[in-house]
């Protein structure tokens, strides 16, 4: 796009084609022979590792879309089915699930990239003010998508959410009926969610390609903040751009394929593992750790109206910075003043996401307060400011004196900062997890299945199944695990025949017959485990009130604070049992009597782990209660090991494949980093 | 890929280039099969298309009843003597897809003809005891098929097939 090309295919076919629709003197000119500023650094490579993201999004979810249900009885169990059964499913739903975590950190890095080394500056403005707008649609698309799996955070999140727009005067109740499509978040909202949820990446990928475009027509920016002016300047996109942006994406497979394969669950909140409530908020509301900070200014602010219009223009501020900073000096290499302003503002972002996953009490609202304040004074009062009394220090003359050069300030180291930033969006995301005020964390135990190579133990698996049968299924249901599932690999390791035995000794509804009538009959593999109580209700009245949940998720539906520092820690160490450490200590946690001061209503007992102490469940597991034909000793702490494995693996089945394929994928992709790293050393041989 | 490669020698740049352009490849490649997999029955359609008994004790003699597995309509018809006759008759060289009807049906069962209802030129459920030959008749494009469920005339290329199926006992089969 940088004038008309003079690209001539060789093969006469394609020089017919070529006179009727140049696309390919496009491509040539866009991608191969464009030239490109050769200070780049890797900051640079992000835009290329965006693209594939949004690509990855885009074909994931068209993938998903066809084993997805949007409706609000069936949505969650869709989601459920298609990480169980549908082949690849679990690998298709974590790449989406973490895809979109990773597709954020990936544009904040690409947006303070063009805040630092200002990017954004004449004659840019268009091109960042599209990446404005992309970046917006990738908030909405976001949020839309977490509402999909209609578990609770995806209600209530749907519900804060929306409920914003009931702050605006006047119109704000008719808006939020709108969005709603009833009186309140319900079937029509799952359905327009989905329908924009699909809708939105293509209009994220036809602004992409205007800010491609805007990008083709200004130049690219560079880490010196100079203009190109000769050819030495720059060197052709293809081979050495290329080259060096796979190289970039390459890495970012590499943390992209961490989280996938090993860390699924960690970025999410165990919460959306439990159907949607409309009865029942969950005890801490956070949204999804990329949206943490602007919550965060939300909250601070004591008026409903204001705390909206702070949020929104949070982000609408972005659009003017390009008049707000009007320093001649692009790059924050020749600006002191701006650059430790800068990294102060990094700061202060990622304190922003902090506090905005905390409570929204005490000292924390007045450091939220104090934080959206700084948050603004960057943008209105220090930018302004230093456009105008920062003395910049020289600019190279061009380019090229630059790469000769290597004097002066260096650019932004990159591994220290991405550490840092690692550290910091760990901070982020390990906050974001549940953050429920619990006095007695449950203990640490050694599982089977934990670390990279974990696999589940049979014996445990084949245990846990007898309590299960024997106690836990008088009360609680185990809704998604069908027979059949106790022969699939990765499983208690039963034969079919044992299956089909076992299962011949439930006797399942079905029906009508031919008369109109249900019968009964006996079970077949294909059946899933029957529910104790024909409803809810049944199961209330059974239970004085408290409802038993359902246990197929139990294991990834709880959860504790890890608190700081080990959800640091616990991104290195693949550390995420704390369903399994909550679930068992549970079972071992009831006492005879509740400690000096604390009182227990009628009908709950006591329990050391569970939130508030009073649960409805009487103590489930004592010693001696359930024999075991293997040996395995028949005490509680025996049975709570083993019923815990059997549950974590009616969470989590697929998991023994997941790791496998992961250690695969890792091998392969870290001998492609190498090769990527010494192909991109060849080729710029010769430019630096 | 643009400099310094020599025509006559393979150098080391070759290698290292061809080296990471085939890893790229082969990752690429394999990372697709995922895509393409999913796109295959679920575990749980799978195990739904389990095999199913049908009793045949309430099917009258000269009746049929239409059951579904694996989402296909079976045609199970208790066939009159009158049927089984007329199928065991006809010639092969009146075929166009030449089978006998013992082919088709169990040994010592010659009354049951289960079939799969499916009309084999595109798919449609031919009508049962209409057409010019006591079997079928197939309403979207014409074709007739035989009390054996044999193609006579018609569109349609083939016989409708038979499912797998076994006598459990005299009055039930399993079908799958």
């Amino acid at each position: 796009m940088s004038g008309p090309s003079d690209y001539k295919p060789s093969h006469p076919a394609l020089q017919w084609f070529e006179r009727r629709l140049p696309i390919l003197s496009l491509v040539h000119s866009s991608f191969v022979a464009y030239p490109t500023p050769r200070n780049l650094n890797y900051w640079w490579t992000f835009g290329a590792i965006l693209s594939v993201m949004l690509g990855i999004q885009i074909l994931t979810g068209v993938v998903l879309a066809m084993h997805y249900t949007p409706n609000a009885d069936l949505a969650f169990r869709s989601v459920e089915l298609i990480v169980r059964d549908v082949n690849f499913g679990w690998l298709l739903r974590n790449m989406h699930a973490v895809g979109a975590s990773m597709f954020f950190f990936a544009v904040y890095v690409h947006m303070f990239r063009g805040l630092y080394y200002g990017s954004y500056k004449e004659p840019r403005e268009v091109l960042w003010i599209l990446g404005v707008i992309i970046y917006l649609l990738m908030m909405a698309t976001g949020f839309m998508g977490y509402v999909l799996p209609w578990g609770q955070m995806s209600f209530w999140g749907a519900t804060v959410i929306t409920n914003l727009f009931s702050a605006f005067p006047y119109v704000g109740d008719t808006i939020v009926t709108l969005l709603w499509g009833g009186y309140s978040v319900g079937n029509p909202t799952l359905n327009r969610f989905f329908s924009l949820h699909y809708l939105l990446p293509f209009l994220i990928a036809g602004v992409v390609v205007l800010h491609v475009w805007a990008l083709h027509v200004a130049g690219q920016n560079n880490p010196d903040g100079i203009e190109v002016k000769t050819d030495k300047d720059t060197v052709p996109f293809t081979p050495h751009a290329t080259i060096k942006d796979m190289f970039g994406v390459a890495v970012f497979l590499l943390l992209y394929a961490w989280f996938i394969f090993y860390m699924p669950n960690y970025l999410g909140d165990a919460d959306n593992y439990i159907p949607a409530n409309p009865a029942q908020t969950p005890a801490h509301i956070v949204p999804e750790w990329y949206y943490l900070p602007f919550y965060a200014m939300l909250r601070s602010i004591p008026n409903k109206l204001a705390g909206v219009l702070v949020m929104f223009s949070s982000i609408l501020i972005l659009v003017f910075l390009p008049w707000l900073d009007s320093a001649k000096t692009r790059s924050c290499k020749y600006r002191p003043l701006a650059k430790q302003f800068f990294w102060i503002f990094v700061v202060v972002c990622i304190l922003l996401g902090y506090l905005g996953s905390q409570p929204p009490e005490g000292i924390y609202v007045i450091a939220g307060r104090i934080l959206t304040a700084c948050y603004f004074a960057y943008f209105l009062i220090v930018l302004p400011l230093l456009s105008v009394i920062e003395r910049p220090r020289a600019t190279p003359n061009s380019i090229a004196d630059a790469v000769l050069a290597k004097t002066g300030s260096k650019s932004i180291p990159m591994v220290p900062t991405v550490i840092a930033i690692m550290i910091g969006g760990g901070l982020l995301i390990g906050s974001a997890q549940n953050a429920r005020a619990e006095e007695d964390t449950p203990p640490a135990q050694k599982w089977s299945f934990s670390g990279p190579f974990g696999k589940y133990d049979r014996g445990a698996l084949q245990r846990g199944l007898k309590i299960y049968k024997e106690v836990c299924s008088n009360c609680h249901s185990l809704n998604y695990i069908a027979f059949r599932n106790l022969a699939d690999p990765g499983g208690p390791g039963y034969s079919e025949a044992q299956v089909a035995a076992l299962a011949s000794e439930y006797k399942i509804k079905d029906g009508p017959n031919d008369q109109g009538e249900m019968f009964e009959r006996p079970g077949r593999p294909a059946d899933y485990f029957p529910a104790p109580f024909a409803n809810e209700q049944a199961a209330r009245a059974a239970n004085g009130g408290g409802l038993p949940p359902d246990l197929s998720l139990i294991a990834k539906a709880r959860s504790y604070e890890r608190g700081f520092p080990y959800f640091i820690f616990d991104f290195f160490t693949q550390f995420q049992e704390q369903g399994p450490n909550y679930v068992s200590a549970i079972l071992q946690g009831f006492e005879d009597k509740p400690p000096a001061g604390v009182t227990i209503p009628d009908g709950s007992y006591y329990n050391k782990y569970f939130p508030g102490h009073a649960i409805k469940m009487p103590k489930p597991l004592s010693d001696g209660q359930v024999t075991f034909d293997d040996g395995s000793p028949a005490t509680l702490a025996q049975y709570a090991h083993d019923v815990t494995t059997f549950l974590m693996w009616a969470a989590e089945p697929k998991m023994e494949a997941r790791k496998q394929l992961g250690f695969q994928v890792f091998v392969i992709l870290i001998i492609f980093v190498f090769l990527m790293y010494f192909t991109k050393k060849k080729v710029w041989a010769d430019a630096h | 890929m643009t400099t310094a490669t020599s025509d006559d020698h393979p150098t080391r740049r070759d290698f290292l280039f061809v080296a990471t352009g085939a890893a790229a490849t082969v990752g690429g490649l394999a990372s697709l099969w995922p895509f393409v997999s999913q796109m295959n029955p679920d575990a749980s359609t799978i195990a739904a298309g389990a095999p199913i008994e049908v009793d045949l004790s309430p099917i009258a003699d000269g009746q049929d009843i239409k059951v579904f597995w694996r989402g296909k309509p079976i045609y199970i018809m208790h066939r009159t003597k009158k049927q089984v006759e007329e199928a065991q008759q006809v010639p092969l060289s009146d075929l166009k897809d030449p089978a006998t009807d013992q082919s088709r049906v169990k040994e010592g069962h010659d009354q049951w003809l289960v079939v799969i209802g499916i009309c084999t030129h595109l798919g449609c459920i031919p009508i049962a005891h209409e057409g010019n030959y006591d079997g079928f008749f197939c309403p979207c494009h014409g074709s007739q098929y035989d009390s054996s469920g044999r193609i006579r005339q018609g569109p349609a290329p083939l016989n409708l097939a038979v499912p797998p199926y076994a006598f459990l006992s005299d009055t039930k089969i399993q079908i799958g």
